[in-house]
């Protein structure tokens, strides 16, 4: 096979076929593609502000060291005016955290960024391997998502720092709005293809500037840039349903390689259509807001895709942390009836018009939005979350101490 | 296309990354002298090279996680010479002489 030529510079060799359109590119030509296309996302969402301190969750791991690099060349060559710090989460997991953490540490020094870690202990009282060692293996995918969550919003605050940006990937957005219709949760599907989360009432808001980016250019640009990331699978891992829904993303992709952006499209249109829902997108397309809604749903998921046992016991506790949150704020019908039937003494529901989605009206209140009243943390429940997960480990451990 | 056949092996160098290194004795480089004419007869080509790196260098039972229903793994990038296998063919391109396959799956987080 003689070999191809990049179709943009028609001098070099082609190395990188891309999967959205088939385009063949060299090196050179794929790097500064790659570096556009994230700076168009950028700029056409708005997403930051000159001089914005903004933290990077950091994991070590190819996204978020890509997204390092890209905000980094970004920042200088198109001058964001941007303060870069690196911020990552110690789960409290020996012999899985330990080793991308030196890599963050690598990084902080290559990108001359500060870092920060924050871990579980100091913010929570218990690391995750205390807590699998209280309640086993299974649902533990539960308890790490929801910390981590607020993890991040915490030691963000703790550094006075409004944004946090994370390298969820465009397969990422297309694994979850999968996810979400499977479990017909139309209302999380929405808010899990928004490119920004929070608001002013949530003090830290987070994006995700590789949102459209394909997982597959992500290691390409980071093996071509000669990046220093670090792979791990969580020694935790499982969670079934994740990993089943990554599973039929990849075996798409190999079909039809634009599946994923068009999954990410499709997410998008049919957030249009969720009551309430303001969904974000590209200004290009006629939408100059740049829409935010709570973080509380964000994109959860470790990194654990491989899903070797069923995770029942899991999606038992996802479910009934589910039902815990009062459907105050608007909710699919199907929703509605459904939580209605189930919980006796559920608020009544707002009423509110569907939007003809031409894309001008402001997004409207979905959720009475308040604090926990044990820590503070933004939540829209009296006690949130990590709480009453928290609530639940602490008793567990008082039972075993007496 | 066929420089090697006389010695019978085709030296080439085969990297594992992204969490692959795992399956194989957690060891990046592997220093490969594959037999220079597959099972059927043929010459050696990708297809063949994934069922003998299977067959002599995975320390792993988890074969899954690198190859599925006979074929790589979806989610698992070929690079050959740098370049996507997309643009060489394949599983059905011929390995050449100081050949450099790369494996790196996309699959594993951070």
């Amino acid at each position: 096979m003689a070999p191809a030529l990049c179709v943009n510079c028609k001098t070099e060799r082609a190395l990188i076929k891309r999967p959205k359109n088939h385009a063949k590119l060299c090196k050179v030509c794929f790097i500064a593609i790659f570096e556009d296309e994230v700076h168009h996302t950028i700029t056409s969402s708005q997403l930051f502000q000159p001089g914005e301190k903004v933290a990077i969750g950091a994991s070590g791991g190819k996204d978020s060291t890509v997204l390092a690099s890209v905000l980094k060349t970004l920042n200088e060559r198109h001058e964001y005016g941007l303060d870069l710090v690196l911020l990552s989460i110690d789960e409290g997991i020996k012999g899985y955290r330990d080793d991308s953490l030196e890599t963050v540490k690598r990084n902080a020094v290559q990108y001359d960024m500060p870092l920060t870690v924050v871990g579980y202990d100091e913010l929570y009282g218990w690391t995750m391997d205390q807590v699998v060692e209280t309640i086993g293996k299974k649902g533990n995918c539960t308890y790490c998502g929801v910390f981590r969550r607020q993890a991040l919003d915490r030691g963000a605050k703790m550094l006075g720092i409004k944004h946090v940006v994370t390298g969820h990937n465009a397969d990422d957005v297309a694994e979850t709005v999968l996810m979400n219709l499977l479990r017909g949760d139309l209302a999380r599907l929405s808010r899990s293809t928004s490119i920004v989360t929070g608001d002013d009432r949530s003090e830290v808001k987070r994006s995700k500037p590789l949102k459209y980016s394909y997982e597959k250019e992500i290691v390409l640009y980071a093996h071509h840039k000669k990046l220093d990331y670090f792979s791990t699978e969580c020694i935790y891992s499982p969670e079934a349903f994740r990993g089943s829904a990554r599973s039929l993303i990849k075996q798409l992709e190999r079909v039809r390689p634009t599946a994923i952006l068009d999954i990410v499209r499709s997410g998008e249109d049919m957030a249009r259509l969720v009551p309430g829902e303001s969904p974000s997108s590209c200004a290009c397309k006629g939408n100059k807001t740049s829409p935010m809604v709570p973080a509380e749903d964000d994109i959860g998921g470790c990194g654990s895709q491989n899903g070797r046992t069923s995770g029942n016991e899991m999606a038992a506790m996802d479910k009934q942390l589910r039902e815990n949150e009062a459907h105050e704020g608007l909710e699919v019908d199907v929703a509605m009836v459904m939580s209605e039937s189930k919980n006796n003494g559920v608020k009544k529901h707002k009423e509110v018009p569907i939007r003809s989605g031409n894309g001008t009206s402001k997004s409207a209140p979905r959720q009475v939005r308040g604090n926990c009243s044990r820590c503070g943390y933004m939540s829209s429940q009296e006690i949130c979350q990590a709480c009453m997960l928290l609530e639940g480990l602490n008793k567990n451990r008082a039972q075993i101490q007496i | 296309m066929s420089s090697a056949t006389d010695s019978g092996e085709i030296p080439i160098t085969v990297d594992f990354s992204g969490g692959l290194e795992m399956l194989f004795d957690n060891q990046r480089r592997h220093s490969v002298s594959l037999p220079a004419v597959g099972t059927g007869g043929q010459p050696a080509n990708i297809a063949f090279l994934i069922q003998h790196l299977c067959k002599n260098f995975m320390k792993d039972p988890r074969a899954e996680l690198f190859v599925l229903d006979n074929h790589i793994r979806p989610g698992i990038l070929v690079l050959i010479n740098d370049a996507d296998w997309e643009l060489e063919g394949e599983e059905a391109y011929e390995i050449q002489p100081h050949d450099n396959i790369l494996f790196v799956s996309t699959l594993h987080g951070g």
